[in-house]
């Protein structure tokens, strides 16, 4: 993980605060940001995919079994892929 | 070979962006810098210069397309003058900002209300604190070696930060004066390529222009700066090396006839070639008078200035600008806070003329040194003198 | 995804150019519409990014969500910097200082980028005939600085800079027709586009950067935050607008218009304003107006289409 900024002295940065490993978000954690999680009733999942592909975050992967899964490091629970699952498989319940 | 030839000011600075194998210019067209342009524009359609020259439709598009061209990897150039410099103010700080090493010509003009398309230093006086690399040329080949050199020092991997030419409108651009144009081969071996280590390249990406919040901030600023005051050491190598393979010395201040001079007075620009007659002139009555010129406005040379005038007693300011409401013209302050905390320092008289495009001949000059020594001698040292201002 | 095979999704590359991580708003459709354009990315993409929404998620020093090499400068000027690059890409290959290879330079910009403050640069860029590719990512109003009208900002739609109140109805004035005004300059291909619809969207992607010249994509957007509506509702009302006639779905190829999805009956409009909060004030008069006008505009488009598939066929 890269230092943080709140670490980096001005002898860290490269010139012009260039980045030099790009896609190092994916260190950043957005999960905590959830209010709702996506609770899963995989037996009725097509394995479509189409949850992956219209979550905001792109955090949803797919499984060895072919399930696609949010990854909770990254999902916000914003409850696109709830509302646009075609099986109904996805709720939404509140974070504890 | 290099040759000597007699040619316009803006025509060589065309010719040298040439000499140096530009990739690429972004410009668009403003009196009095149009000249260096349209000879660049003419240079590529000759096939004399393999360039892309990018016609924008505005300044600040034209400095915009620049920063897309340098982080490209390409060594890009453009030239402007006045509204369009201040139009393109905002991407000034972005171009020092994310280091990206572009050498633009300023032909130094006025700056509207009331339009005047005639020479003055108001134009980049707004752009001190840009920071880019600064220097103010004298003649049409100081306008050339400075070109050829701002190259090398700005795409120092030390460096990389953009580099600005100064050169009076009109006074400078527009005159035809011998120069000698170096020869390409000459210009070849001396000026590396540009070999720009982070340029935008799908094979190794790199993001530029990431936002920074306060906690980082301060330190992206300070390592700006670090940059910008280090590359003194840079120019004043490059020039060295000039120096010794071309035979014309720069320094970023330059003394003349200074030995035991009692009143100095201080230029920035052209003018400097006709105080320096003036001094001659009053030698010649003999008063103990003599010039220091400026060439290295940025990085500011604190002990340059100081060494040049810390044995006179007067110091007379020309500065071609008007810091509206403020203490003095834009040079006189600055050269008052870099002596202020020197136990021995002279007494400054600051003068504000040559305002859009007036001259100031010789005899001009001397008045100013007796206005200055008047002023001193009297205790009367008022925060600035507005010279030859009619009513 | 009626229109579509489901199971489609899954023959959708894995290629993320966009990495998670970002700080986009929950449920922001801005994002989603920006990551599968990405992936509709070549590799070979270098991506300019105006000031906005989409470059402060994605940016932070010293974080980038972005695989691909990235530039971001400022607000107004996306397009002269994508010049600026196409152009050293074009001198540094012909010189060989760089490999020959092709490399698509993208823009991406926000309404307020592209519509109002970058409008000159973006003209520019095209009459000038740069082969780049800009993506106008249309949320409607200046998101990032806290839901400010813009030019693009529909009539009626209460902002932060258009309140509807007693003497106001909101936004006064109709929608600016971006696309429209892109086509004016001739340029080769002009689309719009809305994640609601991600393959057309990724083909529309692929055609613009595999078009030699200038294209210009218009995406829509939805904002939850600044149209004040719930998470999860970024694609219903995509497909909302477009099954309402709002945000008709079209491409402009060399002149000639030809709509993607043409509605045989549009819906009502009220069920794309309905679950809006920035259109809640609007009363049924004035909805039935604005949707004649909304009519009026897709009849006129479906015509521009016949006629200009005429002419071509001529």
């Amino acid at each position: 993980m890269a230092k943080s900024e709140n670490e980096l002295t001005w002898q860290d940065l490269e010139p012009g605060c260039i980045v030099t490993t790009p896609g190092n978000t994916t260190d950043y954690k957005t999960g905590d940001w959830r209010s709702q999680r996506p609770k899963y009733n995989l037996e009725r999942c097509l394995k479509c995919g189409v949850c992956a592909l219209f979550c905001p975050e792109g955090c949803i992967n797919k499984t060895p079994k072919g399930y696609f899964i949010a990854n909770p490091y990254h999902c916000k629970g914003c409850g696109i892929c709830a509302k646009e699952c075609p099986a109904y498989v996805i709720t939404m319940e509140e974070e504890s | 070979m290099s040759k000597r030839i007699g040619i316009e000011t803006s025509l060589a600075i065309a010719e040298t962006v040439k000499l140096v194998n530009v990739d690429v210019v972004a410009a668009y067209p403003i009196t009095p810098q149009t000249h260096i342009v349209e000879h660049i524009a003419d240079l590529c359609a000759n096939g004399e210069l393999d360039a892309e020259y990018i016609p924008v439709e505005s300044e600040h598009s034209a400095m915009s397309a620049c920063l897309g061209s340098s982080a490209g990897g390409a060594r890009t150039f453009t030239a402007t003058a006045s509204q369009g410099l201040e139009l393109m103010h905002e991407v000034l700080y972005v171009a020092s900002g994310m280091r990206l090493p572009i050498v633009m010509a300023v032909a130094n003009r006025a700056v509207s209300a009331p339009l005047s398309i005639w020479g003055d230093h108001s134009d980049v006086m707004s752009c001190r604190d840009t920071g880019w690399i600064q220097v103010f040329v004298e003649n049409g080949q100081e306008a050339v070696d400075m070109t050829i050199c701002s190259f090398i020092i700005a795409e120092d991997p030390s460096v990389l930060l953009p580099f600005m030419i100064n050169l009076d409108g009109f006074h400078l651009s527009h005159v035809i004066e011998p120069i000698i144009l170096p020869d390409q081969d000459e210009v070849k071996a001396f000026v590396p390529d540009f070999n720009y280590k982070y340029r935008l390249d799908p094979h190794n990406p790199v993001a530029m222009g990431d936002f920074a919040t306060p906690a980082i901030f301060t330190e992206a600023k300070w390592a700006n700066e670090v940059a910008l005051t280090n590359s003194r050491a840079v120019i004043n190598d490059v020039w060295d090396r000039f120096y010794k393979t071309f035979g014309r010395k720069y320094q970023a201040v330059e003394t003349y006839k200074t030995e035991d001079a009692e009143t100095l007075l201080m230029t920035m620009g052209s003018f400097s070639e006709t105080a320096m007659t003036a001094i001659d002139a009053m030698r010649e009555q003999g008063r103990k008078v003599g010039l220091v010129r400026i060439r290295l406005w940025r990085p500011f040379p604190f002990d340059d200035i100081y060494e040049a005038v810390k044995e006179c007693k007067n110091l007379i300011i020309l500065d071609r600008a008007l810091s509206a409401g403020g203490p003095a013209g834009p040079v006189a302050s600055e050269v008052k806070a870099a002596l202020y905390n020197k136990s021995v320092k002279p007494a400054i008289v600051s003068i504000v003329g040559g305002l859009g495009g007036r001259d100031i001949h010789v005899s001009d000059f001397i008045n100013m040194v007796d206005i200055g020594e008047k002023a001193i001698k009297n205790n009367d040292i008022k925060p600035f003198e507005i010279y030859g201002v009619r009513g | 995804m009626e229109d579509y095979n489901i199971f489609a999704s899954r023959v959708v590359t894995k290629n993320e150019p966009l990495a998670p991580g970002h700080r986009a708003c929950i449920g922001c459709g801005e994002v989603l519409a920006m990551r599968l354009a990405a992936k509709a990315f070549n590799k070979n993409t270098i991506v300019v990014n105006a000031t906005g929404c989409m470059e402060i998620i994605a940016s932070q020093v010293p974080y980038n969500s972005w695989r691909l090499p990235w530039i971001h400068t400022l607000f107004e000027n996306a397009a002269a910097v994508a010049s600026g690059i196409e152009s050293a890409i074009k001198v540094l290959s012909r010189k060989n200082r760089i490999p020959e290879e092709e490399i698509h330079v993208v823009a991406l910009g926000g309404d307020g980028a592209t519509v109002d403050i970058g409008i000159q640069a973006l003209s520019g860029a095209f009459e000038r005939g740069h082969n780049i590719t800009y993506i106008c990512f249309d949320n409607e109003a200046y998101m990032n600085t806290g839901i400010q009208r813009s030019s693009a900002t529909p009539f009626g739609a209460s902002t932060t800079t258009s309140p509807a109140g007693k003497k106001s109805i909101g936004q006064s004035t109709w929608k600016k027709d971006t696309p429209s005004i892109m086509v004016a300059h001739n340029i080769p291909y002009v689309a719009t586009a809305c994640p609601s619809y991600p393959f057309d969207l990724m083909e529309k992607i692929e055609k613009a950067l595999s078009t030699n010249g200038p294209s210009y994509i218009h995406i829509f957007s939805v904002c939850p935050t600044g149209w004040r509506t719930k998470s999860d509702l970024a694609i219903r009302l995509g497909r909302l607008a477009v099954e309402t006639g709002v945000f008709p779905l079209y491409e402009v190829e060399n002149g000639v218009y030809k709509m993607n999805k043409i509605e045989t009956e549009l819906k009502p409009l009220s069920l794309y304003t309905k679950p809006q909060g920035r259109f809640k004030h609007l009363n049924d008069d004035q909805l039935s107006a604005i949707e004649a006008r909304i009519h009026s505009e897709y009849e006129a488009l479906k015509e521009k289409c016949e006629l200009t598939q005429v002419r071509e066929d001529m």
